[in-house]
């Protein structure tokens, strides 16, 4: 009897992708650079051209590495949310964690700036913006963990995390009433998002994060495959719902708190890459939807950081805008092609 | 209690309801049942009389009381959902969630408790899935989302993924809401033979008085009295059934087995 079917193919295509998209990547930039050269930068270590050397190593391969790591963080957390709330709606941002990491940015920012301007050097370096951001994501998410304790309908938790989203935005929006044109400035860009702004130091802690997160989602697999079937049915296959539940909502507050901290909160990707991924590869286990939904959401991210920096040399969009920009007219129409009958 | 070897569901002085912090709302007490081991039970009872909150509980959705619950000689208390998961298992009236499971993949599920930590699928798992397809003759749906199914395709698969779950008590709560007659009568005889060949235990609530009188080996009627049981024949006799509705409106007519409407 046939039994289940196997994604080699699909794997094999999206990993060569993966690699095409890297390269094209790094090409790319108000400098072209060779795809030869590329290699024999990376590879060897060697090039006769010092500067590209310099631009591929400090500059645009830690921007790659770090749209990997973003896209992949993103698109698993929103996998996570889907699973765990049922909801295609769900993000990885539905626990409050983007909202939190932008009350700590405007406290920082426009909280800070207003009473003295002695601070104002650390405070806006991309370290101080980072330390905001996950003390405010950190706190936000304890708040939902806390009150999410006693509650026994998942879905409550959902709620809660949407209304802690219109709290915080509404104490960014008294912050901003009250603050300077500068500064306002200051936070509207940090809430474009940068793919740009991480050295090989934040790079190693966002990597860490990612693999240590990774390696707690293998054990989930077996709870996440039976969460499909509903909380009930999941409880009567010997899962411990709400040790799963903390594990889950852990995992997508440490993935995408730090994420947004080193890179602010990047919309879109881990909302539509789930849905993107399901409909090329048909299946719901996570065995192989959470690999897949990983690489094709670093494939995405690098797609958008290409797209920013396309339309001029001199200048880079808002990765931010690109995101949503682009990604929301595909998945619109995947949907509704989807549903034309042939 | 007296513990007896035979009996896969034994309750003493079970009291079911619900608990909150400052108060205690019971919904029925003094409850002593047994179940035997291959036996086919239904819990018949009209809306609102707590057989969901019976099942319920005794699936360790919802805390007792008080009293004591034994499945298979041991109190349900102490049995943790994982060792809870090889000896019950359910087919709830809750809908599926969306996503893309097949048919197959979600039969497999069944075999989560015996998996190791990956899920992955040995030898042995993939017989008992295959055993279960065929035992309900679900081979053709194999390859369907579970969403483009019947209900009654979902329904046979539900039950398909409980007896690869390789449990001897399987409960189902009001596994025919959904159905036509023909799918009704299907689904009630496909229970009836899986008690009686496989030797498993089931138990169900249910809407379907005429069936269950007709395939049920034993009955546990809920009325506003409490919870009395036994075998089918006998409850007919002492004329237990007639009184499950208290009610002028409907009456029981012992030859055709059916509630009629009392024109009296």
């Amino acid at each position: 009897m046939k039994t289940q079917k196997t994604y080699t193919g699909k794997f094999i295509l999206f990993l060569s992708l993966l690699c095409l998209v890297i390269l094209v990547n790094l090409s790319l930039g108000s400098v072209d650079i060779p795809f030869k050269s590329i290699f024999q930068i990376i590879v060897a270590n060697d090039s006769n051209q010092e500067t590209w050397r310099y631009i591929i190593l400090h500059y645009r391969l830690p921007k790659a590495i770090t749209a990997i790591l973003v896209g992949s963080g993103l698109s698993i957390s929103g996998l996570l949310m889907q699973t765990l709330f049922r909801n295609p709606l769900a993000g990885p941002f539905v626990l409050g964690i983007s909202s939190g990491a932008s009350l700590g940015v405007a406290i920082l920012v426009l909280g800070v700036s207003a009473f003295s301007g002695s601070l104002v050097g650390f405070a806006f370096s991309n370290i101080g913006f980072a330390i905001a951001a996950s003390l405010g994501a950190f706190l936000v998410l304890s708040v939902v963990m806390i009150v999410a304790k006693n509650i026994k309908n998942t879905m409550s938790i959902l709620i809660i995390g949407l209304m802690f989203g219109s709290f915080t935005a509404a104490v960014i929006s008294i912050l901003a009433y009250f603050s300077s044109a500068a500064s306002l400035q200051q936070y509207v860009f940090w809430t474009f998002g940068s793919l740009g702004n991480l050295g090989w130091n934040e790079i190693i802690i966002l990597c860490t994060i990612t693999l240590i997160s990774i390696g707690l989602l293998l054990t989930m697999i077996k709870p996440l495959n039976s969460l499909l079937l509903g909380e009930n049915y999941a409880i009567s296959l010997g899962v411990n719902l709400k040790r799963t539940r903390n594990l889950i909502m852990i995992i997508t507050g440490l993935l995408t708190g730090v994420i947004t901290a080193f890179s602010g909160p990047i919309a879109f990707i881990g909302l539509a890459v789930p849905h993107l991924t399901k409909l090329i590869i048909k299946t719901s286990n996570h065995k192989i939807i959470l690999p897949a939904v990983a690489i094709l959401g670093a494939i995405i991210m690098l797609i958008s950081d290409i797209i920013a920096q396309l339309p001029t040399s001199e200048y880079t969009l808002p990765i931010n805008a690109v995101t949503s920009l682009f990604g929301a007219p595909i998945v619109i129409w995947l949907l509704i092609r989807k549903r034309t009958p042939h | 209690m007296q513990v007896n070897n035979k009996h896969i569901v034994q309750t003493s002085n079970l009291a079911i309801g619900y608990q909150t912090k400052k108060q205690q709302t019971c919904v029925v007490d003094n409850i002593n049942l047994s179940l035997n081991k291959g036996k086919f039970a239904c819990i018949l009872g009209k809306n609102g009389i707590g057989k969901s909150t019976l099942l319920r509980t005794l699936t360790k959705v919802q805390p007792k009381l008080s009293g004591e619950i034994l499945i298979n000689k041991y109190p349900l208390e102490t049995i943790s959902n994982h060792e809870l998961a090889k000896k019950m298992s359910l087919v709830l009236t809750e809908r599926i969630p969306d996503s893309n499971l097949n048919v197959y993949e979600l039969i497999a599920l069944g075999r989560q408790p015996y998996t190791n930590w990956i899920g992955k699928l040995n030898d042995n798992d993939l017989q008992q899935i295959n055993l279960a397809i065929n035992r309900v003759h679900i081979e053709d749906l194999l390859h369907k989302r579970h969403d483009e199914l019947s209900d009654g395709q979902l329904q046979k698969v539900m039950i398909a993924r409980a007896l690869a779950q390789d449990t001897e008590l399987i409960i189902l709560d009001e596994p025919t809401a959904h159905l036509d007659i023909h799918n009704k009568i299907e689904l009630f005889s496909l229970l009836n033979n899986l008690s009686k060949d496989l030797q498993k235990t089931i138990l169900i609530s249910t809407h379907e008085i005429h069936l269950a009188l007709q395939l049920a080996d034993e009955l546990w009627l809920m009325n506003d009295n409490g919870i009395v049981s036994g075998s089918t024949e006998d409850l007919i006799d002492d004329g237990s059934v007639s009184k499950l509705f208290s009610s002028n409106l409907v009456k029981f007519d012992i030859k055709s087995k059916q509630f009629i409407i009392n024109t009296d």
